[in-house]
């Protein structure tokens, strides 16, 4: 069985003993951060965009579950089994669809938000506290008014939650997008995987952009719900 | 709509799928406006089934409900529920919303101008005792509970509807809050006189709160509807006379004070009066003995035979005055002071401390034998302390 | 419209045909790939590689897990791993450990021991410190120690949502064990990795193949979780409708 595996590329590289060890050398890094300016700003892209995406789709279809129970295991079933499937997997298995690039990697990395998103603002929605809602129709709030002024701020931490979970997830999966052709940071870091300077900066960057985008909805999720913060 | 409504249920009925007996049977009785109808009986009586089908928070499988002659089913329920307050027993507050905010609420759904509403959240947290600078920007999880009920008294009271439905609002506060809670309510519906459907399940506190008690069999069946008077003293059946319990004469001598009956009159002396007019007095009075009062009228003690024997009274004490009863003491706890003592009478008291009668077990039982319709109920019985 | 399907069928039939009949070599038409009995090999491997990795990731977070949720320690850490484990991208954890420390099996299951630790070691942390403190006073007070009320009432209680974490380690370690061979290790990912030997047929045969397998071990998981849930928790789960994904959640949003 041919075990032709060799997919370790030990560049030889020009320049002082430092790389040529594949170690981790401050002035090549000097010299070469523009290489991954490109990829960078495309795995931004590529996550920022699957995730509102991602979040429009399955916020409206958690809504719509919410009051049509019967709907919940079909889109939370649909939603794991997406899940599952690994992602480069799904990646590839989207080429003969949707042909090789950017909308491949959109495609599958939308699927993946899904289930964190419906599920959060499916639990959120559940966790409103039932005489909040009693009084609020007693009061005579519409249904329409009732879910937009009580139900979903009140489940907005638990959705914020989802939102995190979902994004730290996509910034990770956008690093396998290149198997569909869609550029990030991912391409960079296969390029040359043995240099530890490349997997130094190309991965902290995906790691730094994911911790970046967390702590912003953190912030972003603090300033919409101040009354968690009276509470504390 | 300022106007306190008024509200009928005329044979309504709440039938559910699958169950034999409905939950409401043909439920029939009227309340006027202004007044406090207290629904009243054991778990699973339907009462507050009965109460949330007059903001059609429960459909009504038969019969109807009547909101000043309207039907409730005329418009859309949104709409009928944003005339009536609203008050449950969990309170209900949006934990994500201020105080100001959640009693804002309704006036907001209705459109009401800025200045309006923040005037009229002002206004709410007064009349409910809390300071409107200092709560209005709070959040809920921030309040005690006393605090919160009054809040959600405040909310249902936005809008100033012409009916008010209130679950057991104060079910969930801690006894010694109930109670003050219970004469603040009172203390505003005397001013405001909405008219109120109540559900409890505690007759005592149907008995000091409502006008009018509907008690409700199991099934939803009216068993009386009457003034808590009427109910004491004649209980429609043998269910309303267990329910309502033995002690129904003491809980009849809850409902007055001593200011609302007639007490015997004192003769009162001082010390140094000339014998032969205490004498004199003593032909007037309704007893025989004759109360040592000081200069401004405050009972010191009961005078015996040797204070009458030279030519002015003398300090010669039979007795201390005791007890010392005050016109706003509820007949009840009056009664329970005679009894502890060993005299027979008691020397009733004004807030200056002045004699202004004699209170004995003759007086208070022959309350009891006054007719019901001389007996004051709701807000009317409550004098608000000073 | 038909063009598009027809190529999208003709993909997929040839890929299906790769995992079952052996082709001519991309890089070497003289050698054969692909075909039944390579693929059950390399899903054998597969299955061995993403097992070994499970079992060291559990073996490790579990009794952590225990001991500091028991002692009501490390929260902000254990909380924390999950969170600052997603942020990782496989894909960088793989590759730090084969540019740092070498390629071949060991930092290869290494690297996704790793990847499995975080979901197993908060949920447990969060199911222990969510045992009901009364049954783990009265442990005490009929004399257990503290290793007898771990074992004996803190874990059974716990297991469950220790289970949910072990399903979701279990699909994430599976999944990324695809791309396993950039660390010169066999899996499933290997004609995805070497296309150049296995061609497009085989790439598309191997995702096919990965995707089937990782919804198996998923289903089969969670199957097995309902099996051995007791009644009365499986109600409760049920209610909550977060069958898939650890209870964590509402954890994190407490401390968030």
């Amino acid at each position: 069985m041919l075990q032709v595996i060799a997919q370790i590329q030990t560049r030889n590289r020009t320049g002082g003993t430092c790389e040529a060890n594949n170690g981790f050398c401050p002035d090549w890094i000097a010299d070469n951060y523009d290489r991954y300016i490109d990829p960078f700003l495309q795995h931004v892209f590529l996550t920022v965009v699957s995730v509102s995406i991602g979040f429009a789709i399955a916020f409206g279809l958690a809504l719509l579950a919410h009051r049509k129970r019967w709907l919940l295991p079909a889109f939370s079933g649909a939603s794991e089994v997406l899940y599952a499937i690994p992602s480069v997997a799904l990646f590839l298995l989207l080429l003969p669809v949707t042909g090789r690039g950017t909308l491949t990697g959109l495609v599958a990395l939308v699927s993946y938000t899904l289930i964190f998103i419906f599920v959060n603002v499916t639990t959120g929605l559940d966790g409103v506290p039932e005489d909040s809602v009693d009084a609020a129709r007693g009061m005579g709030l519409t249904e329409r008014q009732l879910l937009w002024r009580v139900e979903v701020p009140l489940a907005l931490p638990e959705i914020f939650a989802g939102l995190r979970i979902a994004t730290t997830t996509t910034v990770g999966l956008a690093a396998l997008a290149f198997f569909a052709g869609a550029g990030g940071l991912g391409e960079e870091i296969t390029r040359d995987k043995g240099f530890q300077s490349n997997i130094a900066v190309a991965g902290g960057l995906a790691v730094l952009l994911a911790l970046v985008l967390d702590l912003l909805i953190l912030f972003v999720q603090r300033l919409m719900t101040p009354w968690r913060r009276a509470a504390a | 709509m300022p106007e306190a409504a008024t509200l009928e249920f005329r044979r309504a009925t709440k039938r559910y799928p699958g169950q034999e007996e409905p939950a409401v049977n043909e439920l029939s009785l009227t309340v006027p406006a202004g007044e406090i109808c207290v629904l009243v009986g054991p778990s699973g009586c339907g009462k507050t089934t009965a109460m949330r089908m007059v903001n059609r928070m429960i459909d009504i499988s038969d019969g109807d409900i009547l909101l000043d002659d309207r039907s409730v089913t005329d418009r859309e329920p949104a709409e009928l529920r944003r005339e009536i307050g609203y008050a449950i027993q969990q309170i209900g507050l949006f934990p994500h919303l201020t105080v100001g905010d959640n009693i804002a609420t309704v006036p907001r759904l209705l459109g009401w101008e800025k200045e309006r509403i923040a005037e009229r959240v002002d206004e709410l947290l007064k009349l409910v005792s809390l300071d409107p600078g200092e709560t209005r920007d709070r959040y809920p999880a921030q309040l005690s509970g006393g605090q919160r009920q009054r809040i959600g008294v405040a909310r249902a009271l936005a809008v100033d509807p012409p009916l008010m439905l209130m679950d057991e609002p104060f079910g969930a506060i801690d006894p010694i809050n109930r109670e003050s809670l219970q004469n603040e309510f009172l203390r505003l519906q005397q001013a405001l006189r909405k008219t109120i459907v109540f559900v409890t399940h505690d007759i005592d506190e149907a008995i000091k709160m409502g006008d009018r008690i509907a008690i409700l069999k199991q099934g939803g069946h009216l068993a009386q509807f009457a003034t808590p008077a009427e109910l004491l003293m004649y209980p429609a059946d043998k269910f309303v006379e267990d329910f309502v319990g033995a002690d129904r004469a003491l809980k009849r001598l809850a409902l007055q004070r001593v200011r609302d009956i007639d007490l015997w009159t004192a003769a009162t002396v001082r010390v140094g009066e000339p014998v032969a007019e205490a004498r004199a007095k003593l032909d007037d009075a309704d007893i025989d003995y004759l109360l040592v009062v000081d200069e401004d009228g405050r009972p010191r003690g009961w005078l015996s035979e040797r204070g009458l024997s030279g030519e002015r009274v003398t300090e010669e004490f039979r007795s201390k005055a005791q007890p010392v009863v005050e016109m706003d003491d509820v007949l009840r706890d009056a009664l329970s002071d005679l009894l502890e003592s060993e005299t027979r009478y008691g020397a009733v008291v004004d807030d200056g401390g002045r004699v202004q009668g004699i209170l004995s077990l003759e007086v208070i039982s022959h309350v009891l034998q006054a007719p019901p319709e001389d007996v004051p109920h709701g807000a009317d019985a409550f004098v608000p302390e000073d | 419209m038909t063009p598009v399907l027809a190529s999208f069928f003709s993909d997929f039939g040839n890929a299906i045909e790769f995992l079952f009949k052996a082709q001519p070599s991309n890089l070497d038409p003289g050698t054969k790939v692909g075909g039944f009995s390579e693929m059950l090999s390399l899903t054998l491997k597969h299955i061995a590689l993403s097992a070994s990795a499970i079992g060291v990731g559990t073996a490790i977070a579990i009794p952590l897990g225990l001991y500091l949720g028991h002692r009501r320690k490390g929260e902000f850490a254990a909380i924390n791993a999950s969170n600052v484990g997603r942020a990782i991208p496989t894909l960088v954890l793989l590759t730090v450990f084969i540019a740092y420390i070498g390629v071949g099996f060991v930092p290869i299951m290494l690297s996704l021991a790793l990847l499995a630790l975080p979901p197993v070691l908060t949920n447990t942390w969060v199911a222990v410190t969510q045992v009901d403190r009364d049954s783990v006073d009265a442990a005490r007070g009929m004399g257990m120690t503290d290793t007898e009320i771990i074992t004996r009432v803190e874990l059974p209680l716990s297991l469950p949502t220790i289970f949910a974490g072990i399903r979701v380690s279990a699909v994430n370690v599976v999944a990324t064990a695809t791309i396993a061979p950039l660390g010169s290790v066999d899996s499933l990912g290997t004609p995805i990795i070497s296309e150049n030997v296995y061609g497009e047929d085989g790439r598309l045969g191997a995702a096919i193949a990965v995707s089937v397998l990782t919804l198996l071990i998923s289903a089969g998981l969670a199957a097995f979780q309902r099996a051995i849930t007791p009644e009365g928790l499986k109600l409760e789960a049920d209610a909550s409708r977060k069958r898939f994904l650890p209870k964590l959640r509402r954890r994190e949003t407490a401390t968030s």
